[in-house]
């Protein structure tokens, strides 16, 4: 973080010096911008993740790792209610958005999915849209008709996906006619803009080339700028390059999380060690 | 290796040969009825009322204008009362499949459709006919449509589950609420799965003469300009056609046949009108 603010040219060094400052006080005073307290998601008797505590700071980028079936996907799919359309789904303990229960009874689902969004594993584009219908949908199905807002807010969206200037000239056509790699980065430009506090991505990148996969990671690093993301990646290299926070699940539980670069080089746990030597999972 | 030749074959020229048996009593029939009915078929036959037998019998002006136009009426009340509710139900089947209702509106519109047409006409009476005090289209669309709401709502329901279960959680991971979801997503994905759906309601129902039999009742002559066809008794083509075959004149038995054609062509074009309107632009993949 601080080495990508000091590289960056185009600010005078006063500037700097004071965002630096700031950002020091902010991570001292800061309270997370999200954060789970013992959370539990149960299917029926079978325990999808078992007492998670894990706070997210404020424009950080953490990623969820861990072997298939630890219970990633079920922990983030909690972020953000997505469970509530699951019956067997039990949820226990809190989810705090800036320090607020989204489970609790005055929340409304929608208004928290609003603020937190998601991009999924493999791309859903709405089949009968077109690729400008898909992009806007999140504006355009909750009443904002705005024609002029809305072209700006799909040419903003595909070009943070990286998807603009591939589809620039048939933005009417439909979206199941694009392959399925850009069919992820629609979903990513769909999910972009409504403009999200906070952005769950489950394992974005692995219907994707490596091309696609470089510019959507370097489509992180600039949306950390603003909002928060949490990220589920079986990639470590992935991990590695665009999380500044790292937490390792194993079999429903959080077995260890903290500072990327210290879950890396020197984590706590042997599991975790195993996991990312490469030693199982 | 030759021997496995010979099988595949042998169950080749079965398979085609069961196809053969399908088909061949549709064509038959289709056949039969042209051939049986094309002789009624002329202009006073769409112009004319029927009236009394004596018109056909003396060679007067007779047809079944009033039965074609009542067979509308009475197929479209029903459409109108069966198409939001029973695609309303098929929504609720599907895309709420955690509600406490689900079960029991299930068991409730199999039942239904397993339910005797003539029990549906006999509930349209007690339910329109006798507080009105008369038959009529009315009564005969409320019980056609009794017919066709749990078609429509299976129907629609597994149009509906035909759709990847992602669409709808990408559409509510956008904010947008759930009902808007499943209209505005949902929805026209399964367009063609819905209007088959309709359709084959409708099909099923314009062939019902037993729920008509007290509701509708039947009627030799045009009702009453303009609100006749709802609040009076009204003809209908497969009831007409009943009572013109087990009529004991000749000329009524070849009307009846050209009644058959009518319905026939009226369901045929049913077919080609649905599919003209959801002539696929979108495959899923």
């Amino acid at each position: 973080m601080e080495i990508n603010i000091m590289k960056s040219k185009d600010l005078p060094e006063e500037t700097l010096k004071t965002v630096h400052s700031n950002m020091e006080n902010h991570d001292i005073v800061m309270k997370p911008r999200m954060e789970t307290k013992n959370l539990t998601v149960k299917y029926g008797q079978a325990y999808g993740v078992k007492n998670i505590s894990l706070p997210f700071k404020d424009k950080t980028v953490t990623a969820l790792i861990g072997p298939s079936g630890c219970g990633k996907t079920t922990f983030l799919r909690a972020l953000n209610r997505m469970h509530d359309l699951t019956r067997e789904a039990k949820i226990e303990g809190e989810v705090l958005l800036d320090n607020k229960n989204i489970y609790d009874e005055d929340i409304n689902p929608v208004n928290i999915r609003r603020k937190i969004g998601m991009v999924f594993q493999k791309p859903t584009p709405f089949p009968t849209m077109s690729i400008y219908d898909n992009v806007v949908a999140g504006l355009k199905l909750v009443g904002i008709r705005n024609r002029s807002l809305l072209d700006e807010v799909c040419e903003k969206a595909l070009k943070q996906a990286a998807l603009f200037e591939e589809v620039k000239d048939r933005l009417k056509t439909p979206a199941v006619s694009l392959s399925g790699g850009q069919q992820q980065r629609l979903s990513i430009a769909r999910a972009l803009a409504v403009e999200p506090e906070v952005l769950l991505m489950d394992e974005p990148t692995s219907s994707l080339d490596p091309q696609a996969t470089l510019r959507i990671e370097e489509l992180i690093h600039v949306l950390k700028k603003d909002i928060t993301i949490i990220i589920i990646t079986h990639n470590m290299q992935q991990a590695a390059r665009v999380s500044d926070k790292t937490a390792f699940f194993y079999v429903g539980d959080l077995i260890e999380a903290g500072d990327t670069n210290t879950i890396f080089t020197n984590p706590k746990e042997k599991q975790t060690e195993d996991y990312i030597t490469g030693r199982f999972g | 290796m030759r021997r496995r030749r010979i099988h595949d074959k042998i169950i080749e020229i079965l398979l085609v040969i069961a196809t053969i048996a399908v088909l061949l009593p549709l064509i038959i029939i289709i056949f039969h009825v042209i051939v049986e009915g094309v002789s009624a078929l002329n202009y006073e036959f769409f112009t004319e009322e029927l009236g009394s037998p004596s018109r056909a019998i003396q060679g007067r002006p007779t047809g079944l204008v009033h039965t074609i136009l009542g067979t509308i009426v009475v197929d479209m009340l029903a459409l109108a009362i069966a198409v939001p509710i029973g695609i309303g139900a098929g929504m609720m089947l599907s895309e709420y499949p955690e509600h406490m209702l689900n079960p029991t509106l299930r068991i409730m519109n199999d039942t239904l459709n397993g339910m005797p047409a003539i029990l549906k006409g006999l509930f349209a009476f007690v339910l329109i006919v006798k507080p009105m005090g008369t038959f009529s289209g009315l009564a005969g669309g409320v019980a056609l449509s009794f017919v066709m709401l749990p078609i429509i709502a299976r129907a629609t329901e597994s149009a509906l589950l035909s759709i990847p279960w992602t669409i709808r959680e990408a559409g509510l991971a956008l904010g947008i609420p759930r009902w808007r979801v499943v209209i505005s997503a949902v929805m026209p994905a399964a367009k063609t799965g819905l209007a088959t759906g309709l359709l084959l309601a409708f099909a099923r129902a314009a062939g019902e003469a037993a729920p008509l039999l007290f509701t509708s009742f039947g009627n030799n002559y045009l009702p009453d300009r303009w609100f006749g066809f709802i609040f009076n008794p009204v003809d209908t083509l497969p009831q007409r056609l009943y009572s013109l075959a087990i009529s004991p004149y000749s000329e009524w038995h070849s009307m009846g046949w050209a009644a058959a054609i009518v319905l026939l062509v009226m369901v045929i074009l049913a077919f080609a009108f649905a599919r003209f309107v959801t002539r696929g632009k979108v495959q899923l993949k």
